[in-house]
């Protein structure tokens, strides 16, 4: 065989670290100018092509703890009560109670009127209490309305605000408003996280999701979010997909690291993997744990755990055998 | 910014071995030809070995076509074609092609494992683009069978009567479909060879061919090296030739089907250009480099190994592509998780290397993958040359290996002028939002083949061909019927 070795290897060019400010409207929309568009059939055959990649062995096994750890175990239900919230944060912080080496999930997330329940029961076990404010789901609520969502929340002890982004002002073009609701819900956010729901099934084309993706970082989102689950079309491979390069072009841009959080129609340890794989192949290894990804879930977990037991034992249990929650 | 690289890193999610099983197929230790519907005893004892050339394990002892199995090869095809195949319906003949695209689709594990075995390509490939390809290729002519009479060559066009055809190991199964489907459907018989470093998968689709039934001599394979194909091409018994290859030996056998009468298409060498706006979806462009330059290990024909970059986005495509060049897995084709396999063969490996020389002698930059490259097998690094001129070797000659040349332009004159500076004509990509702009150049960009905001795409409805020093005649579609009537 001739060995060929790499030589001569230029230095990759230098990025510019310029923080992106945003003083006008004006700054805004010329920032979002300058954005490259998507071509659809492009990104969708690029998560399609990801999606055959194949975990197997320690690397399947590293991957589904990996993923559990990402979860944040969701209820947002108008039939919510205090047990079944109870009942999510034990399983939160021990997911199988038959098997202490499980990793906890990253956070639970509830309605802000059931956080105190949440703090109560998870007390000091690390594990994050998120929240959906801001005039979940629609966001049809006027800013101050949305920014008292937000603080009761916080002054009950969320760590987390999951916040839906204004999608009639951003369809109309109102994209002022869109941000400056982001600078406020953020301030209002104090110390806790803030990730920002795009709600990408409304917002309908790549473009789109590409342009509030940067309206959302630019405004302080620590981390972007895909749906809210509540509309027809939630998290898909290839949405995540685009906005992993957002966060990616953002930190080069920037040096500022946002996360993205993929929620809505996640069930199987199958697309939890394909996820991580293209994680890992858009923004990178950086971005492979709960401060920078996150499966926004609620059937999920108990896949991962069955899977999880696939794996130590070679053989399925019974579903039942995981708590419902 | 230090602690976000390297971005490509698989550190955390390392991928473990995936490897896909090879025992799903069986390779023999010996083959003959196929001829008049069986495997043969070649008439000469000259045989040759066909190696794996991930590892340079042999594979298999493959016979060389001496000039009386070619003899023997075309008596099969043209009593098989005026006893039978001529006799009988267009719906007839479709039935037989319907049969071989299901088995395809039957077998296609077997076809996938064997075609990465004996060429070299990654598995993902062969189970996802090669195998599907085929078996798609067989489907679609086999509807055309029965409605010849409506394709635009006036009613009851005539077959030819037998076709040689000689295919390269580029992509061994999938050209051979691309060749006996339209033959077959259009009411000729053939007589095929495969190369020689490639045979296996077309044996295999010969006995796909037996158990489909289709009657004796209808398709022949014979293997073996130049001396078989220039036997078959200069067979006074053929009424076709058909050609896919280099330019060189497509030279040799237009010159020498030349006053014989015998109908010629040729698919010959590329170099073609994929020429990238400044307003082109980014993501997605560099992806589309990446697939048009080192999908197959750039062993394509149309593959885009001109990279056209508008000046004022040089420095933001090649610090993407570049990222995205280092993340490229290469290594065991049969890894499910493997981008770019193996090179053909320790000669190809060699006209690489030495091109690539050649491009760093010239005073490119170049910039080759860091990873590791396996210890056994012919195997090189993706790699990217820039600040190419247009006098380089590496911008004019066809390297046939994931080598990519880039040059820049200013504005689309100068886009137009560089991407036709060739003496090939097969394919060329345009990457832009701008509709109107990418049509304007479609127009004046002198290549068979012009892909907007993709690369590298085929589906069996689509002509495919060149002009000048890339052939003439087309692949695909209703086109594709035209090489095998007499029209």
């Amino acid at each position: 065989m001739t060995s060929v070795a790499a030589h001569g290897r230029p230095e990759l060019p230098a990025t510019t670290s310029r923080p992106v400010r945003i003083g006008s409207e004006h700054d805004l929309r010329s920032t979002l100018g300058g954005l490259s568009g998507v071509d659809a059939v492009g990104l969708e055959a690029r998560a399609a092509k990801l999606g055959t990649r194949s975990l197997k062995q320690d690397t399947k096994r590293a991957a589904i703890d990996l993923a559990i750890t990402m979860v944040d175990l969701t209820t947002l239900e108008g039939a919510d009560t205090t047990g079944k919230v109870r009942a999510l944060c034990t399983k939160a912080m021990r997911p199988d109670a038959s098997d202490p080496s499980v990793p906890p999930v990253a956070a639970v997330c509830v309605y802000p009127d059931l956080v105190d329940v949440a703090v109560r029961t998870l007390g000091t076990s690390g594990v994050n209490i998120a929240s959906v404010a801001t005039a979940f789901p629609s966001g049809r609520a006027s800013l101050a309305i949305k920014l008292a969502d937000v603080r009761e929340a916080v002054a009950a002890g969320a760590t987390e605000i999951d916040m839906v982004i204004d999608r009639g002002a951003f369809l109309s073009g109102n994209i002022g408003k869109v941000f400056d609701e982001i600078v406020a819900v953020k301030e209002a956010c104090g110390a806790a996280h803030l990730k920002v729901i795009l709600e990408t099934g409304e917002l309908v084309t790549y473009d789109n999701v590409r342009r509030a993706s940067w309206i959302a970082m630019l405004a302080g989102a620590d981390f972007i979010k895909t749906s809210t689950g509540k509309v027809g079309v939630n998290a898909t491979i290839p949405v995540t997909l685009l906005m992993l390069e957002a966060v990616r072009d953002f930190a080069l841009e920037t040096g500022a690291v946002i996360g993205v959080k993929a929620a809505g129609g996640i069930r199987t340890t199958k697309d939890a993997l394909k996820y991580l794989v293209v994680v890992n192949e858009t923004a990178g290894s950086r971005w492979l744990s709960p401060d920078f990804f996150r499966f926004g879930a609620s059937s999920l977990l108990n896949d991962l755990l069955m899977q999880r037991t696939k794996q130590a034992t070679g053989s399925y249990v019974r579903a039942d055998r995981f708590s419902g929650d | 910014m230090s602690d976000l690289t390297p971005l490509s890193s698989l550190s955390s999610l390392e991928y473990a071995p995936a490897p896909e099983s090879r025992a799903v197929v069986t390779v023999q230790d010996a083959y003959g030809h196929f001829i008049n519907g069986d495997f043969t005893n070649p008439a000469s004892s000259e045989q040759f070995a066909t190696i794996n050339p991930a590892t340079g394990e042999h594979l298999a002892t493959v016979a060389q076509g001496s000039d009386a199995d070619v003899d023997a090869a075309v008596a099969a095809a043209r009593k098989a074609y005026e006893k039978v195949w001529s006799t009988l319906p267009g719906s007839e003949r479709a039935k037989y092609l319907f049969r071989i695209a299901r088995l395809i689709q039957e077998r296609s594990r077997e076809l996938a494992v064997l075609e990465t075995l004996d060429n070299g390509k990654p598995i993902r490939e062969t189970r996802d683009i090669d195998v599907p390809m085929a078996a798609a290729w067989f489907f679609y002519y086999a509807g055309w069978a029965d409605k010849l009479d409506y394709a635009g060559f006036g009613p009851q066009p005539a077959a030819l009567g037998v076709a040689g055809q000689v295919i390269p190991w580029n992509f061994p199964l999938l050209m051979a479909a691309w060749k006996i489907a339209p033959a077959l459907a259009a009411g000729n018989t053939v007589v095929l060879k495969p190369a020689e470093t490639t045979p296996l998968t077309a044996l295999l689709l010969a006995d796909i061919i037996r158990q489909a039934g289709v009657p004796d001599g209808v398709v022949n394979i014979v293997t073996g090296d130049g001396r078989t194909g220039a036997a078959l091409v200069n067979h006074p018994g053929i009424n076709k030739v058909a050609f896919t290859g280099s330019t060189e030996v497509g030279r040799i056998i237009q010159s020498a089907v030349a006053g014989s009468g015998k109908k010629l298409t040729l698919e010959l060498g590329g170099k073609g250009a994929n020429i990238v706006f400044a307003d082109a979806p980014i993501d997605e462009t560099i992806e589309g480099i990446i697939d048009g330059i080192f999908f197959n290990q750039g062993h394509v024909c149309c593959a885009g190994s001109r990279l056209l970059v508008q000046e004022s986005i040089h420095d933001d495509v090649i610090e993407r592509l570049l990222r995205r060049v280092e993340q490229l897995r290469v290594g065991d084709p049969l890894d499910k998780n493997t981008d770019v396999g193996a090179i053909n063969s320790a000669a190809q490996l060699a006209k690489i290397a030495e091109l690539t020389e050649a491009g760093v002698l010239e005073g490119a930059t170049r910039f080759s993958s860091s990873c590791a490259l396996p210890s056994a097998g012919f195997f090189f690094p993706p790699t990217v040359f820039t600040g190419v001129e247009q006098t380089h070797r590496i911008a004019r000659e066809e390297i046939f290996g994931p080598v990519l040349s880039v040059l820049t332009f200013r504005t689309p004159e100068e886009a137009v002028a560089k991407a036709n500076n060739t003496t090939f004509g097969l394919a060329a990509g345009i990457w832009s939002e701008k509709g109107s702009r990418t049509l304007w150049m479609a127009e004046r960009l002198r290549a068979g083949v012009i892909w907007a905001n993709t690369y590298n795409k085929f589906d069996p409805t689509s002509p495919f061909g060149g002009v000048r020093e890339s052939g003439f005649g087309r692949e695909g579609g209703r086109h594709g019927l035209e090489a095998y009537l007499n029209v």
